[in-house]
């Protein structure tokens, strides 16, 4: 149950782009193509779980047995940097095809703030193995559905007369905004 | 380029949040008051100036291969100083900021300022562009934080300003910030057009 209610909270309610404002970076450059926005959230939640149970790994069994919580940071990033360079080799070489659909995107998975936060947040609130495996795949998910969705729009948006100024970022954020919105009327879904 | 320009271009025209459209995740998170938004700008430009200055002056010895790899764990050294420091002397703003004082290390201003200046240019000139980029930022921050706490509760900086303001509490949360960026961003453009007519 209680594993549940982290994928609902990571995926939808606690949205990760919408309410802690992770992974803007890739939300607005990615977002005005449904395929490649799809591509994005596919590696990105990817690379989330198995960041979340590396990370969680190296901090019970390294980093705090030797007490050195203070290298989190330098240790996290490392370990994000060459989990998507290792995913990448290993897709390259097993599935041409997949690599093809999503070769481009993993380069950009490593500076997404996202996947650090992420891994930050586990150790915040001292998540259990299986938990933290869950929340990373849930925060995975609701990454892809903000992206996507947001690329829907922005689809359409293509044919509207928006103001010159707001034209690009200015209207993106806007939209962004009501999506947020929308999204905090799943609250009710968890009430803690 | 004079050097002075190499200051006052991160301030205006290449503005980090206006114009690059980088470092979003800081500028949207922390901006529900003026000060939370100067704090969260100080660190990074910290972080942004000490790790412009370490890269520049070792850009000789950085392999290419591996430079990304370094300028992160340099960039990752730094912001640990800051967090540390912030938590030892401002508690509550630390407390406040959250996770988004660590977070500074994926800020993409910094690692695309080493990338594509301090690795190319001299000392003196990357410590002028990082500073400028850093109070473009700081800058932007203020703003987007002041128009947010001054609609949420009538207040900048903790002064009353408007003293029966209804307030807003959309300006608080995620919405919005996004929603008053994006009208800044829109307003922004709309002045650098007329200036440049």
């Amino acid at each position: 149950m209680n594993l549940i209610l982290i994928f609902i909270a990571a995926a939808v309610t606690n949205n990760f782009v919408l309410t802690y404002f992770l992974g803007i970076c890739p939300f607005i450059g990615v977002s005005n193509r449904l395929e490649s926005a799809f591509g994005m959230g596919m590696a990105t939640t990817f690379v989330m779980t198995l960041a979340a149970t590396v990370t969680w790994l190296i901090n019970h069994y390294l980093l705090i047995p030797l007490h050195i919580e203070f290298l989190e940071y330098v240790t996290f990033i490392l370990t994000i940097a060459s989990l998507v360079q290792l995913v990448e080799m290993f897709i390259r070489k097993t599935s041409p095809e997949l690599y093809r659909a999503l070769g481009i995107y993993l380069p950009l998975i490593t500076t997404n703030c996202a996947i650090l936060g992420l891994t930050l947040f586990v150790v915040l609130r001292n998540y259990a193995f299986l938990e933290a495996v869950i929340f990373g795949f849930g925060a995975g998910v609701g990454f892809t559905l903000a992206l996507v969705v947001m690329a829907g729009i922005r689809e359409e948006l293509e044919f509207a007369d928006v103001p010159k100024p707001l034209k690009g970022t200015g209207i993106t954020l806007i939209i962004a905004g009501l999506l947020a919105l929308a999204f905090m009327g799943f609250g009710g879904l968890i009430s803690s | 380029m004079p050097l002075y320009k190499e200051f006052t271009k991160g301030l205006w025209k290449e503005n980090p949040v206006f114009v690059q459209v980088l470092g979003m995740c800081p500028t949207l998170a922390v901006t529900t008051s003026a000060i939370y938004g100067f704090s969260m700008a100080a660190a990074t430009t910290f972080v942004l100036v000490s790790s412009s200055f370490v890269v520049s002056v070792f850009k000789r010895f950085i392999p290419n291969q591996v430079r990304i790899a370094t300028y992160t764990v340099i960039i990752a050294t730094f912001v640990t100083v800051a967090h540390y420091f912030l938590k030892a002397n401002f508690p509550p703003i630390s407390k406040a900021l959250g996770p988004y004082v660590p977070l500074i290390v994926v800020n993409c201003i910094i690692l695309g300022r080493a990338e594509a200046f301090a690795s190319k240019n001299s000392v003196v000139r990357s410590l002028a562009d990082a500073l400028g980029m850093g109070v473009g930022f700081m800058i932007a921050l203020v703003i987007l934080g002041g128009v947010r706490e001054l609609f949420a509760s009538g207040a900048v900086f903790g002064y009353t300003v408007m003293p029966h303001w209804q307030p807003w509490v959309i300006m608080i949360l995620p919405a919005g910030a996004f929603i008053s960026l994006g009208i800044l961003v829109g307003v922004f453009n709309l002045i650098s057009t007329r200036m440049k007519r």
